[in-house]
C-alpha cells in the first residue's frame, strides 16, 4: 500500500490518481464482496468503493487490484489497461511487478475482454498444485445485459442464468476447456461498475 | 452488512485486527483458490498468532483475514460458546478488532468453530471458520506430504478406502466417529476437522460459505455453499450418522449431537446438547426434558447460560 513515500512521488506520477484512503477497512469490505462472489457464483454482488481510478479501470476493478496484487504477484495487463495511468497506479499503490508474459502472470487485467488472448497462455496451475493458476479479472460492459447462458456448479443451488456481456464469440467454448481441465484450470472475476461475478473453474456453462 | 457503515474501535497498539495487511493480503488470496478449487488443501505463508497451536491460530488467521468492523463474531468450542478457548478467542477478537460478539447463531456474520457446526441450519453470508489441527486426511496412512500431495493430485484414493474397510473387517461397522473423510465436490478428499460424523451431512449443500485454517500446517481448504459432500461409505456399509436413544435432559431435542455430564460423584449423569445456544434456546421457548426440574441438572445449565456475563466480568 501507499505510504507516501516522497522518493516514489516523481515528476512522472503527477496525476497519479488516489487509491484507497482507509487501505484497511476498504481491503477488507472489497475481499469480502469477492469472496461472496467467488463462493456464491454466478450472482451479482455490489462493491461499494469510493475509488476513482485511472481510465480504463472501472471502480470494482481497481478495488479488487488494491485489495489482492502486492510485489507477491506478477500481474498482466492487456492492452488497453496498459494504455494510460493504469501502470503507474498498480506499481505505485500496490507495488505489483507488471508482466509481459502471460504464463508468469498470477493475476491478469483485462478492460477489452473482445481482444483477450487465449485462456490457455496463462497458467492453469500443476496435478499436486491447481492453486497455482492465474486468476483473469476481466471488465465488461455490463453484467447482465449479455446473452444469458446457464451456470451449475460449486456455489450454485441448482442452476442460475447469468448473462455477461462483452465477451467474445469463443468466450465460452474456450471456458467449457477450461472447465473440462477441472481441478486445474483459471478463475475469472467479472467486473463491471461498482459490481463483481465470480465464475470459478468449477463451474459449467451452457448456452 | 459489508459496508463500511461502522467506525472501527479496537486497540491500535495493533492493525486491525491483529494481522499485517501483507499476510492478510497472502490468506486471502489462498482463500479464493480454496474456494475455487472445494476441498483442496491450498498452502499459505504469513506471521504467527499469538497464540500456542492447539489454540485454533489457523482458525484465527482465517477469521482475522475476513472480518470487518460490521461483523457479528460467534466462537464455539465442542459446540459450546462458555470454555477457556472459546472465550479467549473471542476476546482477542473483541480486542484487536473491535467486532460485536453474540452467542446466538443466527445473529453471528462469522462464526469459528472448533469440533463442531451449530445446530440451527446457517444461511448465506454467514461465514463458519474452522479450527483445523491436521488437515491432511491421509496422514495416518502416508506421512510423506509429497507422497499425499501426490495421491490427492491423481485422486487416488485406493488407500483410504482401504482404511475404512479395516474398521469393517475388525468391528463389523466404520469405527471411526470423529474427522470421517469426506469427497468434496466429486474431486478431493477432505479432512472435516474433528467434528463428529453426526456433523458431517450438515456441510453438504450448506447455504453458507465454509472456511478451514490449519494454522501449524500452513493450509488452507474451503467448501463453497451449494456443494457436494459425500461422507465415505460402502454399500454394503453405508455411512450412518450417531444416534442417542434418549432426548436432551434439558430441552428435550430428539435431533441434536449429547454430550455425557457427570452430575455427582453417584453416578448422578445425563445426555445435553452439545451446542449450548441451541439448548437454551430452545429451553427459553418452553421446551422441557426429562430432567430439566432437577436441582443438579440446572446449576449445570445455569453455569452455561450465563458464561457472556461472566466474560464481561472478566475484562
Ligand atoms: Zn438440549
Amino acid at each position: 500500500m501507499s505510504d507516501g513515500n516522497p522518493m516514489l512521488t516523481a515528476p512522472d506520477m503527477e496525476g497519479l490518481k488516489p487509491g484507497f484512503s482507509e487501505p484497511v477497512f476498504e481491503a477488507q469490505v472489497a475481499f469480502r464482496t469477492v469472496l461472496n462472489a467467488m463462493s456464491y457464483a454466478g450472482r451479482v454482488h455490489a462493491l461499494e468503493t469510493k475509488l476513482d481510478p485511472p481510465a480504463p479501470l472501472d471502480p470494482a476493478m481497481a478495488a479488487l487490484a488494491l485489495t489482492l496484487f502486492d510485489f507477491d504477484t506478477p500481474v498482466w495487463l492487456d492492452a488497453a489497461a496498459a494504455d494510460g495511468g493504469t501502470p503507474d497506479f498498480l506499481r505505485f499503490h500496490c507495488g505489483a511487478p507488471l508482466v509481459a508474459a502471460l504464463g508468469e502472470a498470477r493475476f491478469a487485467v483485462v478492460a477489452d475482454p473482445s481482444k483477450m488472448p487465449p485462456f490457455d497462455r496463462f497458467a492453469i496451475g500443476e496435478d499436486r498444485y491447481p492453486d497455482r493458476s492465474a486468476t483473469l479479472l476481466i471488465q465488461v460492459p455490463s453484467l447482465t445485459g449479455g446473452p444469458a447462458m446457464a451456470w451449475r456448479g460449486p456455489g450454485i443451488d441448482g442452476a442460475t442464468t447469468v448473462a455477461i456481456a462483452g465477451l467474445p464469440a469463443d468466450f465460452w467454448a474456450q471456458w467449457a476447456d477450461n472447465h473440462a481441465l477441472y481441478p486445474l484450470g483459471v478463475d475469472v472475476v467479472f467486473a463491471a461498475g461498482r459490481a463483481l461475478v465470480g465464475l470459478p473453474r468449477g463451474i459449467q456453462v451452457e448456452g | 452488512m459489508n459496508a463500511v457503515a461502522k467506525k472501527a474501535s479496537w486497540d491500535e497498539a495493533y492493525n486491525f485486527a491483529y494481522l499485517d495487511e501483507q499476510t492478510k493480503r497472502m490468506i486471502r488470496r489462498a482463500l479464493l483458490k480454496a474456494v475455487a478449487i472445494p476441498g483442496y488443501q491450498v498452502p499459505f505463508g504469513g506471521r504467527e498468532m499469538p497464540l500456542a497451536y492447539g489454540w485454533g491460530t489457523g482458525g484465527m488467521q482465517v477469521t482475522a483475514s475476513v472480518i470487518g468492523p460490521s461483523d457479528t463474531l460467534k466462537v464455539i468450542d465442542q459446540g459450546a460458546d462458555d470454555t477457556t478457548n472459546a472465550v479467549s478467542i473471542r476476546r482477542f477478537f473483541k480486542r484487536v478488532a473491535g467486532v460485536a460478539t453474540t452467542e446466538a447463531t443466527e445473529e453471528a456474520s462469522v462464526i469459528q468453530t472448533r469440533h463442531r457446526i451449530p445446530e440451527k441450519p446457517l444461511k448465506e453470508g454467514q461465514v463458519l471458520v474452522y479450527q483445523v489441527p491436521q488437515p491432511e486426511p491421509l496422514r495416518k496412512l502416508e506421512p510423506r506430504e509429497t507422497e499425499t500431495r501426490k495421491m490427492h493430485g491423481y485422486a487416488e484414493y485406493g488407500l483410504m478406502h482401504v482404511r475404512l474397510y479395516e474398521d469393517i473387517s475388525r468391528f463389523g461397522h466404520i469405527a471411526t466417529t470423529y474427522s470421517y473423510p469426506v469427497m468434496v465436490n466429486g474431486r478431493y478428499v477432505m479432512s472435516p476437522s474433528p467434528i463428529p460424523k453426526f456433523d458431517n451431512p450438515k456441510m453438504e449443500n450448506n447455504k453458507a460459505i465454509q472456511l478451514f485454517g490449519a494454522g501449524r500446517e500452513k493450509r488452507i481448504y474451503a467448501i463453497p455453499p451449494y456443494t457436494r459432500v459425500k461422507s465415505l461409505d460402502f454399500d454394503d456399509h453405508p455411512f450412518e450418522v450417531q444416534r442417542w436413544p434418549q432426548a436432551c435432559a434439558l430441552c428435550g431435542a430428539r435431533n441434536s449431537y449429547l454430550d455425557e455430564v457427570v452430575l455427582d460423584d453417584k453416578g448422578g449423569r445425563m445426555f445435553v446438547c452439545s451446542d449450548t445456544h441451541f439448548c437454551a434456546d430452545r429451553q427459553e421457548k418452553g421446551h422441557r426434558g426429562p430432567m430439566a426440574a432437577d436441582p443438579a441438572a440446572r446449576a449445570f445449565a445455569r453455569s452455561s447460560e450465563t458464561s457472556e456475563q461472566k466474560e464481561d466480568d472478566g475484562r
